[in-house]
């Protein structure tokens, strides 16, 4: 943005009407204060005049907003501070969840937590650091997120087996070299919340009393956290050296940008060689193929749902099938008898979190939609291009749903066998 | 998944202890079985039959302790009354020293309990304090116990979104048993009336000293959280709060056949990994 600059010859010759030069620097004002404070507008000095020489005010910005989009780019977000730490005098640690590989929001609140903790203990003035601990190589958006420094494990730990054993003597190993101020986990089973105890225990009977973990933390005010305690209570304590948080327990960091410089794990723990080789405990022995006819639907991860639109029920069951996909339907099909009530999806079924919900020959009845706020990624097949449905969705395709789940299925190696069974559910239809 | 079906076939040399705790309705409030608890004494009834021993710190008044008793019932061969070993403190007392000292006199090898008690602190954290001071394994989110045989025992863990993982745990250890484990069978008169509680005198609770310092206050509900546009312009703000949610602009595919459709779909499954990647061996499958 240019600066505005003030010529003090010409706005001296503006206000002296009887300046030899005055009637050059003198330009009509739109807007100026009166004698006794009281702010005036001309409005016929506002506004340009239009193509067809017709005076436009435009109030809107529209005007200001596409004069700056034609300059140099200017981002809508307001550019973040750059917070440098060079030397760390102490650190917290954040273990985030890392679902996917990626921060989930959860991760960020915790973050930001962990900045609220830092600053309470002096920020980056009294070098508080905010350390991500990851068990995986790269992980994007540790910068925004407010990390300072981080420490990749997975030298040390296999990324995606479950070995909570292995994890913790890292961690112990990283307590014994850096000795964080507190530990952030995320409060979730058999993630984070299984770790961090596991954690907590061992601090505990090291003889750190005050290691007793704080779980289902939600709030930290004054110096002081809430966490949650069964039977509708909550635990106001002194802040506990291990944290187990709840998702939205604090702001996410949105207006500083960090280093989150990596920190070299040889120099850091020459002692971790030495940790104690228990055996393990715990040995995974694989995920287990779960049907998805028998996973809850409100837990489903993928859902196959049908509505108005379908009317070969065998091929939609078949397609299901192969698809590996969880049944679901509206109230219309529910209500004609072809899925049972409780695969109902919407504000009177279930509230479905599917990662990714495909709805054929379904239109969008609003308590349809609502029912599916939490999907992430919404697949309509629908022949109405209009339809609520397709404006929800992520990926739309206009056609027949029948077909198309047939041409799938057929795509997939696995066509539907041919059978005579498609004119008795009409029968029933008509009964009911 | 097979069902153990002999209660010493099934726990092995196992010997079974249920830890439970006084549990609270969730809506009504009135004390209680403790659901996940009750879940941990279905599966340890499920795996030794009468044999499980039940365990618990605490109030020999609770109302909880019955019912517990009370689910010894429906069992295969001698379906003795259920035996609840009572280890008396006070609500300020620490239970981890008592049930750590009480579970190695007993010799337990195999420690059931859910994940977090519904009354008190609810920290989850009993079963991790146990098994450090003990030096036994623990796993969490136990859906299933499969099968015990030596000193193994392989369990069904429940991770998010229903899928399960297998583990196997070596012995002894605590499991603590998910909120998704099968339902737990209802609670009897008759068998609560039989079921035997001894108290334990032989151990003396200390005081919780962290938890004196403690301030307890009624749960408030939790503030939900604005959607805070940060914008130096009036205009993006005010455009942020007007806006209306919705239409966020996915693809539209129009007239297509069904087979470029499918095609489509496929595709954008499979890189949204919904379904597996393609083998490179299934090139060659025909395609329609």
């Amino acid at each position: 943005m240019s600066v505005r600059r003030l010529d003090p010859h010409a706005e001296r010759a503006r206000r002296n009407r009887l300046h030899p030069r005055h009637h050059e620097f003198a330009r009509p004002a739109w807007r100026w204060t009166s004698g006794d404070g009281v702010t005036r507008i001309n409005p016929h000095a506002l506004g340009a005049i239009g193509p067809n020489g017709i005076k436009r005010i435009d109030r809107s910005g529209a005007s200001v907003e596409a004069a700056a989009s034609a300059g140099p780019q200017a981002s809508a977000e307001p550019s973040r501070r750059q917070v440098r730490l060079e030397a760390p005098q102490a650190y917290v640690a954040v273990v985030p969840e890392l679902p996917e590989g990626r921060l989930s929001d959860h991760d960020r609140d915790l973050f930001g937590l962990a900045r609220q903790l830092a600053e309470a203990r002096g920020g980056a003035e009294a070098g508080v650091a905010v350390v991500a601990i990851t068990f995986q190589t790269e992980v994007a958006g540790l910068e925004e997120a407010g990390a300072d420094r981080r420490v990749d494990l997975s030298s040390r730990v296999e990324a995606d087996s479950y070995a909570p054993e292995a994890r913790l003597a890292a961690l112990a190993a990283m307590e014994a070299a850096l000795a964080p101020a507190h530990w952030i986990f995320a409060d979730d089973f058999p993630g984070g919340g299984d770790l961090g105890r596991r954690l907590a225990a061992r601090l505990a009977l090291a003889g750190d009393a005050a290691a007793r973990a704080a779980t289902r933390v939600w709030q930290f005010a004054d110096g002081q956290t809430l966490s949650r305690a069964g039977d509708r209570q909550d635990i106001q304590r002194e802040v506990a050296r291990v944290l187990l948080a709840l998702p939205e327990c604090a702001e996410p960091v949105s207006e500083t940008l960090h280093a989150a410089t990596l920190l070299d794990l040889d120099a850091l723990d020459h002692e971790l060689s030495a940790s104690d080789e228990r055996a393990a405990g715990v040995a995974d022995l694989g995920r287990v193929a779960v049907d998805p006819q028998q996973i809850p639907l409100a837990q489903a991860p993928f859902i196959l749902s049908a509505g108005r639109g379908v009317s070969d029920w065998d091929g939609y069951h078949h397609a299901a099938r192969v698809l590996g996909a969880s049944e679901g339907a509206s109230r219309v099909a529910v209500d004609d008898g072809y899925m049972p009530r409780s695969r109902q999806v919407g504000a009177t079924g279930t509230f479905v979190s599917a990662s990714c919900y495909v709805a054929v020959g379904i239109s969008g009845a609003v308590q349809h939609l609502q029912g599916i706020t939490k999907c992430q990624r919404v697949v309509a097949i629908n022949s109405d291009p209009s339809c609520d449905m397709v404006k929800r969705a992520d990926f739309a395709i206009i056609g027949d749903g029948d077909a198309v789940l047939a041409a799938v299925c057929a795509q997939l190696g696995q066509p539907q066998p041919e059978s005579g069974d498609s004119r008795h559910e009409e029968v029933r239809h008509d009964a009911a | 998944m097979t069902q153990p079906e002999r209660s010493r076939n099934a726990a092995g040399e196992a010997r079974v202890v249920a830890l439970v705790s006084s549990g609270r309705h969730p809506v009504s409030g009135r004390a209680g079985r403790a659901r996940e608890d009750a879940r941990a004494v279905e599966m340890g009834l499920a795996l030794a039959g009468a044999s499980l021993h039940l365990a618990h710190a605490g109030d020999a008044e609770d109302a909880a302790l019955p019912e517990y008793l009370g689910m010894f019932h429906g069992l295969d061969g001698a379906g003795g009354p259920g035996e609840l070993s009572l280890l008396p403190m006070a609500a300020g007392d620490d239970a981890v020293p008592l049930l750590a000292t009480w579970l190695e006199a007993y010799g337990a090898n195999l420690v059931l309990t859910g994940q977090r008690a519904e009354c008190g602190e609810g920290s989850g954290l009993l079963p991790y304090l146990l098994a450090e001071r003990l030096g036994w394994a623990v796993a969490t989110g136990v859906a299933a116990i499969e099968h015990c045989e030596g000193d193994r025992i392989t369990v069904l863990q429940a991770l998010p979104q229903g899928q399960r993982r297998r583990l196997e745990v070596r012995l002894p250890c605590l499991l603590c048993v998910d909120g998704v484990a099968p339902m737990p069978r209802q609670s009897a008169f008759g068998p609560s009336r039989r079921g035997r509680v001894e108290a334990v005198t032989n151990v003396t609770a200390e005081p919780d000293t962290l938890q004196a310092a403690w301030q307890w206050q009624p749960a408030r509900a939790r503030p939900k959280r604005l959607k805070v546009v940060k914008s130096t312009n009036a205009r993006d703000r005010f455009k942020a709060a007007a806006a209306k949610s919705a239409a966020s602009g996915g693809q539209v595919l129009t007239d297509l056949s069904s087979d470029e459709a499918a095609q489509k779909l496929i595709d954008y499954l499979r890189a949204e990994k919904v379904l597996p990647a393609v083998q490179p061996g299934e090139e060659g499958q025909p395609s329609a």
